[in-house]
């Protein structure tokens, strides 16, 4: 029996929802409270909180996580993820139940935090392993290690702020690979970096977990997890909704976003609603699963409470690997006359040229002078691309790499030395 | 193995070790903002003797000749100097240090490690600076060959005293700024009026006898006469109420500022 290293009991985590802006919290509020309760401070304290609209980020939740498990979490934006996070590398406190934790922890939740860009790469190097815990014997003894994972070497006396962002990824993401904790929290990080690097960080934490120390990965991106977990735990608006195997929840959580895709945006100061999005595919059904070669059609239903004149609309697809491909009216200049009322908006991608992977669609809403977002660039909707490659012709001996592969396939001919040729598109097959 | 335990609505028990495992980070803190401070400057660390001894112009040509204030036989430019180390030194980290966890916050939202380390190493950072300022005092007693007094011995308890004003006032100020940016108008305020509030310019002396003791509550003023007093000798003779208030209040000072900072920064990731 392995023991638990992770004890979560009732954890409960409130906040309030602020009417800082009105100054609420401000000193000449806190000033005046005081002048005029001077002996009731306490009790002026008490008041103020119920007086506030509380809201529980996180609630109720207990669990255990026990030596050498990798426990994925998922759910969608405001479920609570970053909250629990947040809690377990003692960010902040709760409010109420107990976490307790055995052995080392080590918490990602950003790369690069505590980079200064003014700085060179050895510099930050120090800099940041400091803050994240380690000592300066200990950074001297794996400065090499890590300048190998990084792979900047030429650049190390270089300010960071001249890297690219990749280089800056990749040295970041080094420095926290190389804690070696017992405990490994990770937050997206993975979002960004080149596939290849991307891997490579893959790579290290499936070491990691291989030689018998526990991770907590939180991420959106389901190949991922699935890739690297066994366990997965499902978040839903503050508590544990479901937790098993990996394959399992990952399913559900599958179906259960594909059936209700219930984004909806509203900027007031526009005047403009985004009431939801849908995807369809060729024959127009609802779904959230296409086939290679298949028509996606992202449907967009708006409410324009004011007319918005000729406004640019942005609708793109992301993959594993980063963006795939974006349609685009600040290029292609058929943004509509206007917008008004209630009223519809479509966008048909063609036989999608995609991989069996995971894939979210992303929109953004501009002004007619094209600076001002009204809708900020943004996860919409989510649809995974399903299929077997070999009814495309696909038939490497390799094939089983194509999950993390990039996502994208042009069609394209091989013309080989013996004068033959062979032609590849993820075009539906005839059938 | 190291065992954790989170509740809530406790303090951790755990703080105190946490600040003795992160040691390390005051001094790389400091050294990030040393390193900083100065790149891409072409007069570099210069900056830390120009600044004195410009201030020590004006401030000479303003009370000294102008305002014919007293010197007590000493030259007026090193009387002005041995009284804007500690002010400085003071004034810095009261910026520095109150600006110190709102200029980290992505740190602070970000990563865990006692939230102390970064207001203390902010005054630390300070304290570098007036060391190195320091070496203008010396240049400047030897240029007028003035000799430092046996009662020179004493410095230490003085630089300890302004170390302790200034950590004090900072925990306060940094601990306040997360909550209230009124603070960021306020304090610029406090620095440029502490200048000429405190005896920088000139003696405590000139101060009329009935006004010493309320003059005295500034702790400021009791740590200047001493800076005076032990690197300039008898000449300018020690007020021991002053002083007496200012050892009191720099203790008050670190206390209050410790147990405020304290109850405040669990909720620091929350509001900043």
């Amino acid at each position: 029996m392995r023991k638990p290293v992770i004890t979560i009991e009732n954890l409960g985590k409130r906040y309030a929802i602020g009417h800082r802006r009105n100054g609420n919290e401000g000193l000449r509020h806190s000033i005046e409270a005081a002048v005029r309760a001077p002996l009731g401070w306490l009790r002026s304290q008490r008041q103020r909180k119920l007086s506030q609209e509380d809201f529980w980020a996180l609630k109720d939740v207990s669990l255990q996580i026990k030596q050498g498990d990798v426990v994925g979490i998922i759910g969608r934006n405001g479920a609570g993820k970053s909250t629990l996070l947040k809690l377990l590398s003692r960010i902040t406190v709760p409010t109420e139940g107990k976490i307790r934790i055995d052995g080392r922890i080590a918490s990602l939740l950003e790369v690069g935090t505590g980079f200064h860009q003014e700085l060179t790469g050895r510099e930050n190097i120090f800099l940041n392993g400091a803050i994240l815990g380690m000592s300066r014997a200990e950074i001297i003894r794996k400065f090499d290690e890590i300048v190998e994972f990084s792979g900047i070497e030429e650049f190390l006396d270089t300010p960071v702020k001249r890297y690219s962002s990749g280089m800056f990824v990749r040295l970041a993401f080094a420095v926290a690979a190389h804690l070696e904790p017992d405990i490994l929290i990770i937050d997206e990080v993975l979002a960004v970096g080149d596939a290849a690097f991307q891997k490579k960080c893959l790579g290290k934490m499936g070491d990691f977990a291989q030689s018998g120390r526990t991770i907590l990965f939180v991420s959106h991106n389901a190949e991922a997890v699935r890739g690297l977990c066994q366990r997965c735990i499902w978040l839903k608006d503050g508590r544990i909704y479901k937790d098993g195997s990996a394959d399992e929840i990952l399913e559900d959580y599958f179906n259960d976003t594909a059936g209700d895709i219930s984004f909806s945006f509203a900027n007031l100061d526009y005047g403009l609603t985004i009431r939801n999005v849908v995807l369809k595919n060729t024959r127009g059904d609802q779904s959230n699963q296409f086939r290679p070669g298949e028509d996606l059609i992202v449907e967009i239903s708006y409410d324009a409470q004011r007319p918005l004149p000729e406004p640019y609309i942005i609708v793109g697809v992301q993959g594993i690997n980063g963006s795939c491909f974006t349609a685009n009216m600040l290029l292609d200049g058929h943004q509509p006359q206007t917008m008004a009322g209630e009223g519809k908006l479509a966008c048909r991608f063609k036989s999608l040229p995609l991989f069996p992977q995971s894939y979210s669609v992303k929109m953004s809403v501009r002004t007619k002078n094209g600076h001002d977002m009204i809708v900020k660039y943004q996860d919409v909707a989510y649809f995974s691309v399903v299929g077997d490659l070999a009814d495309y012709g696909y038939k490497g001996e390799f094939l089983s790499r194509a999950s993390g592969s990039t996502s994208v396939v042009v069609p394209y001919e091989w013309s080989l030395p013996d004068g033959t040729s062979a032609s590849v598109s993820l075009a539906l097959p005839c059938k | 193995m190291t065992q954790l335990v989170i509740e809530a609505g406790r303090t951790e028990r755990q703080y105190w070790r946490d600040l003795w495992r992160f040691r390390e980070l005051f001094y790389f803190l400091a050294w990030r903002d040393l390193l900083v401070r100065y790149k891409q400057t072409f007069v570099g660390v210069g900056w830390s003797l120009i600044r004195p001894l410009l201030t020590i112009m004006v401030l000479t040509v303003v009370f000294g000749k102008l305002g014919k204030m007293p010197s007590g036989g000493v030259p007026y430019p090193l009387l002005v100097l041995c009284g804007m180390l500690p002010w400085q030194f003071f004034s810095t980290a009261m910026s520095e240090s109150g600006n110190s966890l709102v200029t980290n916050s992505a740190l602070i939202s970000k990563i865990y490690f006692p939230r102390l380390v970064i207001a203390v190493s902010s005054v630390i950072t300070s304290f570098v600076d007036f060391l190195i300022s320091s070496a203008f005092l010396v240049v400047l007693m030897i240029w007028y060959h003035q000799a430092p007094p046996a009662t020179v011995v004493f410095l230490p308890v003085f630089v300890v005293l302004v170390f302790g004003a200034s950590l004090g006032v900072g925990l306060w100020i940094s601990a306040l700024m997360v909550q209230y940016r009124d603070f960021r108008f306020i304090v610029p305020f406090v620095v440029q009026f502490g200048l000429y509030i405190s005896p920088v310019g000139f003696q405590s002396r000139v101060v009329p006898d009935r006004f010493r003791f309320l003059y005295s509550l500034n702790p400021m003023a009791g740590i200047i006469d001493g800076f005076r007093w032990s690197l300039l000798g008898g000449q300018s003779s020690i007020y021991w109420p002053g002083l007496a208030i200012a050892i009191v209040e720099v203790f008050v000072l670190i206390a209050s500022g410790l147990w405020y900072f304290r109850k405040t920064e669990q909720v620091f990731a929350d509001v900043i």
